[in-house]
């Protein structure tokens, strides 16, 4: 603990120098930045609360979640944070970016294979009568949770492109601080999706 | 009509020629429509003229060039502040013609008929308060912050200052989006706040109601990058020795005010971006049927809304605090309660927003605790009013233009805080509720309290910015007229209100109103010429601006960093980062005969960033989604949208963002700046408004010594 920290989570250290100096505003800066995306998702969150009990007649969370393919959507999400977790470490303590992007391919692999189960989870729903303009249940239902597996397809967008400019600049300072910002969002991401597996699914069949 | 037109809007989405408000003329029946039909294409006809002699005036003088490079894409945040004020005086003229015609049709409208029609008198009401909130005040203050904030902490710039950029272009389009709406009608007839389910389509399937929520969202998104990169820049840019405790008062205010953007900010986005939900792809959030739930938004909005009102008035509570300060020659009385107190409001803040809503049918008990919430806000406000008084008590005032704004403040904001005390008492406010009485009451808190402190800081930082000071006589013309019009304006709707006048009125029948709208018209005038004295002072400063001029940069024996640099202060502030030893740093170093500079350990290289085309282009595409969006022009919004991302990713691929500046520009720059400052006489606090203050002031406390 002899080295100083310069932002919440894990920091870059001694050997990135440079990028370590220009992390203590930047990456400070995104977690404001992610405090101010909680306010969104708390908000939505508490709007589903509100909204859970307007079906309207329509089919309700009894009728339209499958707890088994929630769990497998879960487990992706929480094993791709481990992944963007590995690459991160490997970006901190290995001398070449091997590792680091390979993690990270795996890491995007796993979070689509979660947009992808969500899809279908949505496209299911929709078959069966549940789709945003059934009640204001649904509504709230389809604000909320899409919201995050956008938030998810963007942020392996966000990847792609810095492997672009890894590809283009090769691991400088821009590329390194762009990985720990994605990693901040990664691990941000997991934890809401933990809210909305409490709140909306659990809670919803409680 | 095709089908590929029908379901892709091609060209021109629903937008046809009854947009155009002359076509309202045309289509006029009977005397009333036809004035009203008359002033909406005035209205608009003075927007496209206003358009159009700016462009020409560009044009004539070869400034497209210089205003590309200069201005638009420089992430200067002197710059970007300049850029908000201009913006929201623009905004400001626009929205007090609205005041104006709106005072007129309640005097001539008290038998019904009258000069605008219910409709557009509707629209009115909600250009009005959304301009005044969204595109006056937060431009305003978020350009006062921009400005000074940096300087005072000792900064080079804001931490994000390319997010800077894209801040004050969204804000923009969505001004932009306003003025649109004015040339292609209609605008929301929803009131400020745009209450589904009236907003909603069933009974707004109109662009207006589409026009806000855009406008609005730009804008909120816009106020969420601005908080997070001032909290940051404050919390991470101040130079050595500025300590949170050491820093101005100004920089403190601006921290909560931040603080506030971030967490206040989200909700609006939410509610507007549910509204969009429930309008363009028929989600039940706030309809009347299929399990919507309008309460839903009220408490969405004013979670947004009642902190908003503390974004607005804590800037101006730092403005005041300078004012008071420097313009009694003496330090901030009671600085640690005046922080506590900013804390104590900007947590409390998040409390009270139930009482925008007390008659919307809660229980009694849920109106009690938030009535009581509200008056609690009343302590730590009135700890303000007496620290300011007490700042001035035994100091050497000096009832500059500033200070005569800060002085009607007192009295004034005093009298709405207590109608706003009346207010938070839910039996009362059962009374008064959506009565003119509450008009009052917010106009009594936001003019004084927020403009009148805009105004003063426009007035006391303007010589940083440009150089010259501001001509003293139009400003003393133009605080009167503020001062004497709100009082006239504003007073008679409190009594209007007690007389049970419900606001956003176009006609009446009760011939009691009269004298007291007739009264209110009267002050509204005032107040107008109170605008135009500002414009005229504006003027004749360019004018005078070598009489005027105070290039040492110190022309009010100023407290802070800021006026130890010269005017204007040059694109890197500081030529090396100061070290502060305590508060009230650049007064303190002239009590010891010190200035700031030259750096101890000699010149260094300055870097800066680089202009980047980001922000206006970011702001170009809100701008033209915006109004796809509300035109239902589906063929665009969508390589629109996708081009956003885009932009986005290209940004990412930019490298050698920064440009140096040699050690020794600095350092000539520096030299020359302290030569002029050598050879500048100093001035007594007799002759500050003399052509004698060339910026160059004999410190307090030797005058005092005297």
């Amino acid at each position: 603990m002899n080295q100083k920290t310069r932002h919440p989570g894990l920091n870059l250290g001694p050997k990135h120098q440079s990028a370590d100096d220009q992390a203590e505003t930047e990456v400070f800066g995104f977690w404001v930045f992610m405090m101010s995306d909680a306010i969104l998702f708390g908000l939505l969150m508490a709007t589903y609360v509100v909204m859970r009990p307007n079906t309207n007649g329509g089919p309700g969370p009894q009728e339209l979640f499958e707890l088994k393919s929630i769990f497998i959507e879960t487990m992706l999400l929480l094993t791709s944070s481990v992944a963007i977790g590995f690459s991160h470490l490997a970006l901190k303590h290995e001398p070449r970016p091997v590792k680091m992007v390979l993690w990270l391919l795996v890491a995007m692999a796993l979070a689509l294979g979660f947009v992808g189960f969500e899809v279908h989870d949505f496209l299911k729903m929709f078959s069966e009568g549940g789709t945003p303009q059934r009640s204001g249940f649904l509504s709230a239902f389809f604000a909320l949770v899409p919201l995050h597996g956008l938030h998810v397809t963007f942020s392996c967008l966000w990847a792609v492109a810095i492997l672009g400019q890894m590809l283009v600049y090769g691991l400088d300072d821009r590329v390194k601080l762009s990985m720990v910002r994605l990693a901040v969002l990664w691990h941000f991401l997991d934890i809401v999706w933990i809210g909305i597996f409490s709140i909306v699914y659990i809670g919803g069949l409680a | 009509m095709n089908t590929w037109s029908d379901v892709w809007g091609f060209p021109f989405g629903r937008l046809t020629w009854d947009a155009l408000p002359v076509m309202d003329i045309f289509k006029a029946d009977g005397r009333t429509e036809l004035l009203s039909g008359i002033t909406g294409t005035a209205a608009a006809g003075m927007a496209v003229l206003g358009f159009v002699l700016v462009v020409i005036l560009i044009t004539v003088k070869g400034w497209w060039r210089p205003l590309w490079s200069e201005w638009l894409t420089s992430v200067d945040h002197k710059k970007i502040g300049i850029m908000y004020i201009v913006f929201s005086f623009v905004m400001l003229a626009r929205a007090l013609a609205e005041a104006f015609v709106m005072r007129s049709q309640q005097v001539v409208g008290h038998d019904g008929g009258g000069i605008v029609m219910p409709e557009h008198f509707a629209q009115l009401f909600t250009t009005h308060g959304t301009i005044m909130i969204f595109f006056m005040a937060m431009p305003f203050l978020t350009g006062m912050i921009n400005f000074a904030m940096p300087l005072q902490i000792g900064a080079r710039d804001v931490a994000f200052p390319v997010l800077n950029s894209v801040s004050l272009m969204l804000t923009i389009a969505g001004g932009v989006i306003l003025m649109v709406s004015l040339v292609l009608e209609p605008f929301s007839t929803g009131g400020w706040t745009g209450y589904p389910p009236y907003t909603e389509l069933s009974y707004n399937p109109g662009a207006g109601p589409d026009y806000w929520i855009w406008a609005v969202t730009l804008s909120s998104v816009g106020s969420t990058f601005t908080g997070l990169n001032f909290a940051v820049t404050i919390y991470k840019k101040r130079c050595p020795g500025m300590t949170l405790m050491r820093m101005p008062l100004f920089t403190w205010t601006s921290l909560c005010t931040s603080i506030l953007m971030i967490f206040a900010m989200p909700p609006l986005t939410i509610a507007t971006a549910l509204l969009a939900l429930d309008r363009y792809m028929g989600f039940h959030f706030f309809t009347n049927g299929g399990g919507g739930n309008m309460m839903n938004y009220a408490n969405l909005f004013w979670l947004f809304g009642h902190p908003e009102v503390y974004i607005l008035i804590l800037p101006a509570f730092g403005i005041w605090s300078e004012v008071f300060a420097t313009f009694s020659g003496k330090t901030l009385y009671g600085y640690t309660a005046l922080v506590i107190a900013t804390m104590a409001i900007a947590v409390l803040s998040f409390t009270v927003w139930v009482h925008h809503f007390f008659t919307m049918g809660q229980s009694a008990n849920l109106n009690a605790a938030f009535g009581i919430a509200t008056m609690l806000i009343g302590v730590p406000t009135g700890v303000k009013i007496y620290d300011w008084m007490l700042t001035m008590y035994r100091g050497r005032v000096r009832i500059s233009v500033p200070m005569l704004y800060a002085i009607a403040f007192l009295f004034l904001f005093t009298i709405g805080g207590l109608s706003g005390i009346l207010l938070a008492n839910p039996t009362i406010d059962y009374q008064t509720h959506n009565t003119l009485f509450l008009v009052a009451h917010f106009h009594n808190m936001l003019i004084p309290g927020l403009l009148y402190g805009m105004i003063a800081g426009y007035t006391m930082w303007f010589p940083k910015a440009f150089g010259f000071r501001l001509d003293e006589r139009w400003g003393y013309r133009a605080a009167w007229c503020w001062i004497i019009g709100f009082m006239g304006a504003f007073f008679p709707l409190y009594v209007l209100g007690l007389m049970g006048m419900p606001r956003r009125m176009s006609g009446y029948f009760t011939g009691e109103w009269l004298p007291w709208t007739i009264i209110a018209l009267g002050g509204a005038a005032v107040i107008l010429a109170g605008f135009l004295s500002l414009i005229v002072q504006l003027w004749v400063s360019v004018r005078d601006r070598k009489r005027l001029a105070v290039p040492v940069g110190d022309p009010w024996d100023g407290r802070s960093l800021e006026w130890g640099l010269p005017a204007p202060a040059p694109e890197w502030n500081f030529p090396a980062l100061p070290r502060v030893e305590g508060r009230d740093a650049f007064a303190t170093l002239k009590a010891s005969g010190r200035d700031l500079g030259p750096p101890e350990d000699g010149f260094e290289d300055i870097w800066l960033p680089k202009n980047a085309a980001f922000g206006p282009v970011i702001g170009a595409l809100g701008t033209a989604l915006a109004f796809t969006l509300t035109w239902h022009m589906w063929w665009a919004v969508l390589p629109l949208a996708a081009l956003v991302p885009l932009v986005i990713i290209a940004q990412g691929f930019r490298r050698n963002t920064e440009k140096r500046i040699p050690a020794e520009e600095v350092r000539k720059e520096w030299r020359a700046f302290r030569e002029l400052a050598a050879r500048t006489p100093r001035v007594p606090r007799s002759s500050e408004y003399t052509r004698d203050n060339r910026g160059h002031a004999i410190p307090m406390a030797q005058e005092a010594a005297r």
